[in-house]
């Protein structure tokens, strides 16, 4: 497909997957290409026991470094960072990352839309938040915020997501900019600026 | 919280309720993370169906009801007995065996809300026989939290994962020891409770008022900005004893205190530290 030039410059990518979410990330994580500028969120929701190898599964397979967060952890340009299981993940004044073990929200801890809705306040139209496959609803309510500050909103077609429901729920709540198959998603990161040496 | 967007949080009028709590009530946020205190007054302005942090300022300034309820919003969070069963498994395992060497034993739970940690803490000692020459000070600034640790009642529908933890973190014993059911809630052992004392400290505004062996504080310091994680774990460092043991939680680290290199690695894993020189 002809790409969407992105008509302004994106800082931040903020993630969000759950059922199906690890093989739909390992197709797109690799393709966010070296000397990307912008920083790379990521919540997946996984069984607590699973979660927190994720930084050393998805390093190997990816061309810029991967994170795993820990508390106030600032946040750098061109580097993938992953939600820690069992905390929620949230961007704060610096911009640099906090943690929390509040509730639960939409059943999930990390919850996407805690993210969305933290990064979406620090980055305002400079966010683009992309939601994937997944069961449940999480994301919905952080789509919103993120569209309501004037950022860019992505899901995956949910036809081509191995669970429909997650996107599909953002689709129903508010006029997504663009629903996209993996394969368009990884040609929109091609688009993205990078840094001139890189 | 439920999926509804959260209501838009004004920087200006959130440091202006900030001050106005401190200057009222002497409960100190002004050091806290903001992402996280944004989101958990977005909800308490939909629980009181104001529109604009001003107009909640104004009520808990005149209304001191709604001020406790909001410090609920503000500070309480909910844990798990034996949370991170590797750490306490590494207590018992490390940690225990230096305890073991002192005539009596003191203990810092520090923001223990609901008090979880501080049974579970009791539990294992009373497993490892330590708990009769143990004191275990469990601190909160929450006075309803307080409370309700003291009463030590929790859901039924968590035991279960309690009775988990509680086994991987290599129990003795059978957690149902130390609870008796009734309806959909478990009852503590009070004898537990014999070596537990809870109190009012607050890590923002109060001073150190024990020497202790162990310090826990497991995702409390998340809640913090920089400057008061400094305060906090200088507060750590002063209380515990040569060679004490700070305990802390798997996302956090020291990297913010003044004493960093005062506190050596001892279970790097599970976020156990031992204090080095001082006296």
């Amino acid at each position: 497909m002809t790409v969407m030039a992105l008509e302004r410059d994106v800082t931040a990518i903020a993630i969000g997957a759950s059922t199906g979410g690890v093989e739909a990330l390992a197709r797109l994580l690799p393709a966010l290409p070296p000397g990307l500028q912008a920083s790379v969120f990521v919540v997946l929701h996984l069984p607590r026991e699973r979660a927190s190898l994720l930084a050393e599964i998805f390093a190997p397979r990816c061309r810029v470094p991967v994170r795993d967060v820990q508390d106030k952890d600032p946040i750098c340009g061109g580097t993938i960072y992953f939600a820690p299981p069992d905390y929620h993940l949230l961007v704060d004044d610096g911009p640099q990352f906090a943690l929390s073990m509040d509730d639960p929200v939409e059943f999930s801890r990390p919850s996407i839309s805690v993210l969305f809705e933290t990064a979406a306040a620090a980055y305002r139209e400079r966010l683009l938040a992309l939601l994937l496959t997944g069961a449940g609803s999480d994301g919905a309510a952080g789509m919103q915020a993120v569209h309501a500050a004037g950022g860019i909103t992505v899901v995956q077609q949910p036809g081509e997501a191995r669970m429909p429901q997650m996107p599909q729920a953002a689709l129903d709540r508010i006029a997504v900019d663009y629903v996209l198959t993996l394969e368009e998603i990884m040609n929109l990161f091609e688009a993205l600026p990078r840094t001139v040496h890189a | 919280m439920n999926a509804e967007v959260a209501p838009a949080i004004n920087d200006v009028e959130l440091r202006l309720l900030i001050e106005a709590v401190y200057q009222t009530y002497h409960y100190d946020f002004r050091h806290y993370a903001r992402a996280s205190l944004r989101r958990r007054l977005a909800a308490a302005m939909v629980r009181f169906d104001c529109r604009t942090l001003s107009e909640l300022q104004s009520r808990l300034l005149h209304e001191s009801q709604v001020f406790a309820e909001l410090l609920e919003y503000m500070t309480v969070q909910v844990s798990d007995m034996f949370r991170d069963p590797s750490y306490f498994r590494a207590l018992r395992e490390k940690v225990v065996p230096l305890l073991r060497t002192y005539p009596s034993l003191k203990i810092w739970v520090a923001g223990c809300s609901s008090g979880e940690e501080a049974y579970s803490m009791a539990i294992l000692l009373r497993e490892e026989n330590l708990l009769d020459r143990s004191l275990i000070y469990a601190t909160d600034i929450n006075p309803t939290a307080l409370r309700r640790a003291e009463a030590g009642i929790y859901d039924a529908a968590k035991v279960p994962d309690f009775t988990r933890n509680h086994r991987l973190s290599g129990g003795r014993s059978s957690l149902s020891d130390y609870y008796s059911a009734a309806y959909d809630r478990v009852i503590l052992d009070k004898s537990l409770r014999r070596n537990i004392v809870f109190s009012d400290h607050s890590l923002a505004t109060d001073s150190v008022f024990a020497e202790v062996q162990l310090v826990s504080c497991r995702n409390v310091l998340i809640y913090f900005d920089r400057d008061l994680q400094s305060r906090a774990l200088d507060l750590f460092y002063d209380a515990l004893c040569r060679r004490g043991f700070l305990g802390i939680g798997l996302r956090e680290s020291l990297r913010f205190s003044s004493h960093v290199d005062a506190f050596a690695e001892f279970a790097r894993e599970d976020r156990i530290y031992q204090k080095v020189g001082g006296q």
